[in-house]
């Protein structure tokens, strides 16, 4: 507490230190869900992202385990503690995901786990008694994981990204990076993003009227990154002497943490030391409110529709017979 | 890893390729031996680039930026053909690569094998019409696929739905080898487990990858042939540049933290697959198709369009009645065979 002590001082400002003693007591929850194909490195990358093994690979690794037909949800939770703060950690994983010969609608589990988390937070909230502090389940964060070496986006990842981007904040990954060469990473990133622009797909970081100067360049540099080729691992290797964490080939090593090397530690700076918060608020104010929206607009005609159905002399829950509102085919107009 | 590589294609080296004399086969050397391989597998696995590497020239020239317009639309499978001639060891070769592009691209591939395996059958298809015809063409050539090259992604698990299909819907019809391709992703350890697990997958499964023992009655090479199938799925990785030293050129790819040497055996396993491809067995893997393959699917096809009644009724008036247009003399074809 350095703040001057001189009698003009009124001392508001320490409401930062306030703020920060209620939110070391309460915790937050952050939640991330991983989609990509298996054998993308989703597990590893989230495991080297928070240095803790927080979840296991669901690859099918023996011949005996069956293949999987569907897109399963798993969430897996976790209490972080970090210099007191503490994070209730969700990773939700989605094995199955686009693993198929038909890959058709394999989107629509991870879709509506995503509603589903608004929904069950919206129903908390009307609650007339409702909770002091409901826990939040709605997904802060999507990491999306693209195939290295593809030229570009494919159709799953167009069809898969539209859909995402409209539910919760999307960060588009290459989680295993190490076969592409700088170059065709540079070539790989210009064309995803062209296709995003093309096919009208925004990813978080989105433009805000609050930003300021020094949070539109931080966006614009997060932007051009975009999508963060990254490298996971969970081991330690001994390079001349010192611990890296990294990955050993025959014909070198790579240290995540080196920035020549991958975007690993722009993605965790971004995800976690300059962009948590907003993750959490803009879930919050976004995606959530177009979701409540929405639904308590349905909510609203629903029940105009019920009250017109009982102002008219008809039984609630009876089926009240609409009359056309377009032309059938080859018929005249109804008279209405 | 391939600590006996070196040894394996050593010995290989002694073994000529003698071209086994075959009904239908031309042994013209200036010609050079026909050979057809099909290159199948995901867009971004390296395709394109293997066929410049194992051609050591640019038979494929990079492609140009697609438009951004066409990501979500997924092109229709494609047979691009790339007619190539190769000296091998003083054996000439022409070799024509097939690449199916848009194999497993889309969001439903179901019907990709289908096509797959009408594109085998109509080369089969044209090799019996030839084969019936009064007056054959003496220069024809023979398209029918010698081996597929399948490419696998390098996830470190097991095969996928769509590896699994595959091999085993066209496995009958042609000789698969499957390959890792983009193998620089996975670390020696990786590699090991992931070539362990997939091996288990294709025993469980039964899938009928090409089996290099085929000929028993070769005890020479039946020692070999089992070193060589301990690789399978043999580990891909393609030259990006060439890097000029002062007494050689080295084929690379270059990365931040190391380079890797395409040609070295000890990184990936395309040197061995190349050395199979085009010298040890590319006369095992044309006689198996002509001799095994294309005989098991000529037998099935006259079968199925000679009879209409029972067999046995006298097969030689069964073909003439009921045989195809395509066939007018099949049952003179029958008897020669």
């Amino acid at each position: 507490m350095t703040a001057p002590e001189g009698q003009d001082y009124v001392g508001f400002d320490t409401i930062t230190q306030q703020m920060e003693r209620k939110f070391l007591k309460r915790g937050f929850n952050l939640n991330v869900i991983l989609v990509g194909e298996s054998g993308m490195g989703k597990s590893t990358l989230v495991n080297s992202i928070f240095t803790t093994h927080l979840v296991d690979s669901q690859g099918r690794r023996t011949a005996q385990e069956v293949i999987r037909k569907t897109t399963e949800i798993s969430p897996v939770t976790q209490t972080l503690e970090e210099n007191g703060v503490r994070v209730r950690l969700t990773i939700i994983d989605t094995p199955g995901f686009g693993d198929q010969c038909n890959n058709e609608g394999c989107w629509v589990p991870v879709i509506k786990y995503i509603k589903d988390q608004h929904a069950a937070y919206l129903a908390r909230e009307l609650k007339p008694f409702r909770d002091r502090i409901i826990n939040d389940t709605r997904v802060h964060a999507c990491l999306y994981f693209l195939n290295p070496g593809s030229r570009g986006l494919r159709p799953l990842d167009v069809e898969v990204l539209k859909r995402l981007t409209e539910v919760t904040n999307v960060i588009p990954v290459i989680a295993k990076s190490d076969s592409m060469t700088s170059d065709e990473r540079t070539l790989f990133k210009r064309r995803v993003k062209e296709e995003m622009a093309f096919h009208r797909i925004s990813t978080y970081p989105y433009t805000s009227d609050d930003d300021d100067e020094e949070d539109r360049m931080l966006n614009a540099s997060i932007r051009d990154l975009i999508p963060f080729a990254v490298v996971g691992s969970e081991e330690t290797i001994d390079v001349d002497g010192t611990s890296v964490r990294g990955r050993r080939h025959g014909w070198g090593v790579i240290n995540i943490f080196d920035e020549s090397h991958c975007d690993f530690v722009h993605l965790r700076n971004f995800m976690l030391r300059t962009h948590l918060s907003d993750l959490v608020e803009v879930t919050a104010q976004r995606h959530y409110e177009q979701f409540r929206t929405s639904q308590l607009r349905q909510i609203k005609e629903l029940r105009d529709q019920q009250s017109a159905a009982a102002a008219a002399g008809v039984l609630p829950g009876a089926v009240v017979p609409q009359p056309p509102t377009a032309p059938l085919p080859h018929q005249p107009v109804a008279q209405v | 890893m391939a600590p006996s590589a070196p040894s394996i294609t050593s010995t290989m080296s002694t073994r000529a390729t003698t071209p086994r004399p075959s009904s239908y086969r031309y042994k013209s050397e200036k010609r050079g031996m026909t050979y057809n391989i099909m290159l199948v597998g995901q867009s971004g696995l390296g395709r394109r680039t293997f066929l410049n590497t194992l051609c050591e020239r640019e038979v494929i020239p990079a492609s140009e930026a697609p438009n951004p317009d066409t990501a979500n639309v997924a092109d229709p499978m494609r047979f691009d053909t790339y007619e190539v001639k190769l000296e091998e060891e003083g054996t000439h070769i022409s070799l024509s690569v097939i690449d199916a592009a848009g194999f497993g691209d889309g969001l439903d591939n179901t019907s990709c094998f289908k096509q797959l395996q009408d594109y085998i059958e109509a080369q089969f298809d044209e090799v019996l019409v030839e084969e019936s015809r009064i007056k054959r063409n003496r220069r024809y050539r023979d398209h029918r696929l010698h081996v597929l090259i399948y490419f696998i992604p390098p996830t470190g698990h097991s095969l996928r739905e769509l590896d699994i299909e595959l091999i085993r819907r066209l496995g009958e019809y042609v000789n698969i080898i499957p390959v890792i391709g983009r193998a620089d992703s996975l670390t020696v350890d990786e590699l090991q487990t992931f070539k362990r697990n997939v091996m288990r997958d294709i025993d469980f499964y039964k899938l009928p990858v090409y089996n290099f023992c085929w000929d028993e009655s070769d005890s020479d090479a039946l020692k070999e042939n089992r070193d060589i199938m301990d690789f399978i799925p043999f580990s891909v990785v393609t030259c990006d540049e060439v890097l000029d030293n002062d007494y050689d050129s080295v084929r690379v790819r270059r990365y931040p933290w190391g380079t890797i040497e395409i040609d070295d055996d000890s990184q990936c396993d395309f040197v061995l697959l190349r050395y199979i491809l085009l010298n040890s067995h590319i006369a095992d893997l044309i006689n198996y198709t002509e001799d095994v393959l294309y005989e098991n699917y000529r037998t099935k096809k006259l079968e199925v369009g000679g009879f209409g009644e029972g067999e046995g009724e006298g097969e030689a008036d069964e073909d003439d009645d009921e045989a195809d247009e395509d066939e007018p003399s099949s049952a003179s074809a029958k008897k020669q065979a």
